[in-house]
């Protein structure tokens, strides 16, 4: 492979737009699991479903993906919330969580996959709008828009989260309930009610995450797959439950696969995020009670 | 001289919260030592890093002539350190009876070599009634009651054969004859020969069993000595007592 | 009962369902039976370091290619015959089990479930690369008409696995009643009491993600021969994954009984019903089950027979009474 400077930028460049749309992808898992610990695997089937909404309304009303999305995020959230009434009542207040909640999850993955197989087969789609196609150019740097759209928005979608978890009171309730929940029922909050909202905002999140991806790349049900690594890689490298750790994070990753993607070749790169999730949990100095 | 449990300049911080600080502590064999301190002292902390759970960043602990850094907390229990944890953590799919197997079958017999199946269940059943739980032996740990459950941790512990016990909050919302049942225990173990350091907060207890106090206080070691002239020190008055 | 009459026992049984099969006369059984038998040996496998040691492994289906990508690999430089294969599977498995292991069992159950998910990524990305064993484009592997005595191939693949199937149940059940199978409790229920107690928990997590990284592989060694063309998606299939947790989680998981069960009726019920409706369908049906059972009936199918069978004097399964009864008997348990 050649290698040409121009070519390193421009990979590093793609990497890091690329990586503000993995931080979207990722922020709900900052919360579920960085602050919550709710090992949500099927986060990413979840982000697929927003990709396939997003496909439908925009196929049939030609409306812009990223404005169904939001106009869809309170739906997302109801289902957030119903899932972790759910996860609670069968396995939280049993404390069978740590097995019985992942395949919990895992069923959940599955099950959502299958669905969208059966009833969208196995085709991959795509949406229609007018950032998609277009290209700035910049001298030698060339940014699609389709990726700088999404990266942007990702990046107000994260600060406007990173607002709420630090300056509204909802927001500082979630970061304390997984710190001390006696403390916050002390204070008349009930902490399974402040769990369900950090979930609900988490599955919210991946509506808005899965109209992010529908427009970078076609989709198919099998899409989701490739983020899981992805997702808990970042959101593990990020520092666990900090939305600032995520976004630098994701860049990060962006880079390291735009970079293996550009000089190895494409059918190296769902490894490199999973690799960096091995590499990442074998040097953690996490033992059995560490966090 | 050295003690059976030799704590050099122990040290523990959780990022930039400095939890423990330079404690030294030497315990003799066959000693009865108090441990107090008010909520967040670093008590259980000290427990944890003494018998492996935590690791400690800097200092020393020795058991019975033996450097214990490095070892993980099941060697340590293997050299004769048990321990019980401030809330119980019973072994909630196995029964009482199995509660005491696993010890016996990990430290005991790893000590001894491979014990007979029929002299173990016996002895299962023995150490349950130590504590007063043989009639129980069959059931599981949830069917038990707070008192129960901080015997059977008791009991467990016992049934690793240890040199040295730390019994962690074992007495916390007790009634007064359950108090003394547990107390009972103890004596008798100490009469047997096992080294005890008690960690409590009620008063009373701590002051009719141990023959030596050590008070910690954020951190660190601010008394050591008879438990009257502990008691008395202006420092541990101010600190924890007074107020 | 003792371990060696219970392996003669199974011995029996298998054999008999062989000759069974045999009489049946149609090879479409032996096919068919191959797959079930192969479950009970992923779901058991699963199941020891899952439902035993409480650690859920995401990527069975990591284990079982590579036991049928080492025998692709092997077949290549010198054909060798299927038993010497499953051998070299499950050494293949077991030490990719183990070294996955020592790199993620320190941490929590969660990390190691996601490393699990991650590896299954990491080896099928490799394998796709890897041209000596046909890459994407798959292998060949030309699976011999006949062999004598047995008749078709079939027959001798079907064997192997009830084999394999009856060593994986012998094996489960020996580490239950040992003391291995008291560690692994502990480790499930609580590890730093475990520790305390003096369980090198470490290491006996090392052994059953060895173990059961083992089994896998030597379920996977035969599969190219019973596939005739192996490709990456259909040895890294999702439907390994799903199954090797619906059925063991669906069986039940206290004990060696629960995988069994899983794997004999989801396994027939799926092998009857790509027949009937669309495997895809077929595999949804597993993923409803699965997560119906997890929030309903948390012990399986195990669970609800002592549940509503409690007052059977002799435990059916053999076991030390106790362990089942465990999460069914006392007040206030599950719903």
């Amino acid at each position: 492979m050649i290698f040409s400077f121009d070519l390193l930028l421009n990979a590093i460049i793609s990497g890091i737009l690329i990586g503000g749309f993995y931080a979207a992808v990722t922020c709900g898992i900052t919360l579920s699991f960085g602050i919550l610990d709710i090992v949500n695997i099927a986060h990413p089937a979840f982000i697929i479903l927003g990709s396939y909404i997003a496909y439908i309304i925009n196929s049939t009303f030609g409306l812009d993906p990223i404005v169904t999305a939001i106009l869809v995020t309170p739906a997302f959230y109801a289902l957030g919330a119903g899932i972790y009434q759910v996860y609670y009542v069968s396995f939280e207040k049993r404390g069978q969580e740590s097995m019985r909640g992942l395949a919990f999850f895992f069923g959940l993955l599955f099950i959502t996959e299958v669905m969208l197989v059966l009833v969208f087969g196995v085709d991959y789609r795509y949406v229609g709008a007018p950032y998609i196609g277009p290209t700035l150019h910049f001298g030698a740097f060339d940014i699609p828009l389709r990726i700088l759209v999404p990266c942007l928005v990702s990046l107000v979608m994260i600060g406007v989260l990173q607002f709420v978890l630090t300056r509204t009171f909802v927001g500082r309730a979630i970061m304390a309930v997984a710190q001390d929940q006696l403390a916050l029922k002390l204070m008349a909050v009930d902490p399974i009610r402040i769990k369900r909202i950090a979930f609900g905002i988490s599955i919210a999140s991946a509506a808005l995450a899965g109209a992010f991806l529908i427009i970078i790349q076609p989709v198919e049900p099998s899409v989701g797959r490739e983020y899981i690594g992805r997702v808990f890689a970042v959101c593990v490298l990020g520092g666990m439950g900090s939305m600032p750790g995520t976004v630098i994070a994701a860049m990060l990753v962006g880079i390291v696969e735009s970079l293996t993607s550009t000089f190895y070749g494409p059918s190296w790169a769902p490894a490199v995020s999973f690799g960096f999730l091995l590499l990442t949990l074998a040097v953690r100095p996490a033992g059995i009670m560490g966090r | 001289m050295t003690g059976l449990l030799e704590v050099d300049n122990l040290s523990k911080r959780f990022g930039g919260f400095v939890a423990l600080e330079n404690i030294t502590l030497s315990v003799r064999a066959g000693e009865r030592v108090g441990l107090i301190g008010p909520n967040g002292s670093g008590k259980s902390t000290l427990v944890n890093c003494i018998c492996g759970t935590l690791r400690n960043e800097a200092g020393s602990v020795g058991f019975d002539g033996h450097s214990l850094n490095g070892e993980s907390a099941h060697q340590r229990t293997r050299r004769g350190l048990a321990r019980t944890f401030q809330l119980p953590r019973p072994f909630a799919s196995l029964s009482l009876a199995d509660n005491m197997r696993v010890p016996l079958l990990y430290t005991v017999a790893a000590r001894s070599g491979r014990a007979a199946a029929r002299d173990i269940d016996d002895r299962c059943v023995a150490l349950l009634r130590e504590v007063g739980l043989d009639g129980k032996a069959r059931r599981l740990p949830r069917e038990l009651t707070q008192v129960e459950m901080r015997k059977l941790e008791l009991a467990r512990a016992m049934a690793a054969e240890p040199k040295l016990l730390i019994a962690d909050e074992s007495m916390a919302g007790l009634t007064h004859s359950e108090i003394e049942d547990i107390l009972a225990l103890l004596n008798r173990l100490n009469g047997q020969g096992v080294t005890i350091i008690l960690i409590e907060h009620i008063m009373r207890a701590v002051m009719s069993f141990s023959r030596r106090l050590v008070v910690l206080v954020s951190g660190r070691k601010i008394a050591d000595g008879e438990p009257n002239a502990v008691v008395r020190d202006p420092e541990v008055e101010r600190a924890y007592l007074g107020q | 009962m003792r371990s060696d009459l219970f392996l003669l026992v199974c011995l029996i049984v298998g054999g008999l369902i062989f000759g069974a099969a045999l009489l049946l006369n149609n090879d479409y059984y032996f096919f068919a039976g191959y797959v079930v038998l192969q479950y009970v040996v992923l779901s058991t496998a699963w199941n020891i370091l899952g439902g035993y040691c409480g650690y859920v492994n995401f990527g069975s289906a990591a284990f079982f290619a590579l036991g049928a990508y080492s025998t692709v690999a092997v077949h290549r430089l010198d054909p060798m015959p299927i038993p010497v294969l499953v051998a070299i599977g499950g050494v293949v498995s077991g030490i990719v089990g183990l070294a996955m292991g020592y790199l993620t069992l320190r941490l929590r159950g969660a990390f190691f479930a996601i490393a699990t998910l991650a590896l299954a990524v990491v080896l099928e990305t490799l394998i796709v690369n890897w041209d000596y064993v046909g890459g994407s484009r798959g292998a060949y592997i030309v699976r011999p008409e006949t062999m004598p005595p047995f008749g078709s191939y079939i027959k001798y693949l079907f064997l192997i696995m009830m084999l394999l199937a009856v060593g994986a149940i012998t094996v489960a059940r020996l580490i239950e009643r040992s003391r291995l199978g008291y560690g692994f409790a502990t480790i499930r229920d609580d590890e730093l009491a475990a520790e305390a107690s003096g369980v090198p928990t470490l290491r006996l997590k090392l052994i059953a993600t060895t173990i059961s990284g083992a089994l896998m592989g030597m379920a996977g060694a035969p599969f190219p021969y019973y596939i005739g063309f192996l490709q990456p998606s259909s040895a890294f299939g999702l439907d390994y994954a799903v199954n090797s947790i619906a059925m063991p989680l669906i069986g039940g998981t206290t004990s060696w009984v629960g995988p069994l069960i899983g794997a004999v009726l989801l396994g027939s019920l799926q092998q009857i019903a790509t027949v009937t409706i669309s495997s895809a369908v077929n595999l949804l049906i597993v993923g409803f089950l699965l997560v119906g059972f997890v929030i309903v009936a948390p012990n399986g199918i195990i669970g609800l027979f002592h549940r509503y069978v409690r007052h059977k004097p002799d435990d059916p399964v053999g076991r030390r009474e106790v362990r089942i009864e465990a999460s069914e008997s006392a007040p206030g348990a599950s719903l």
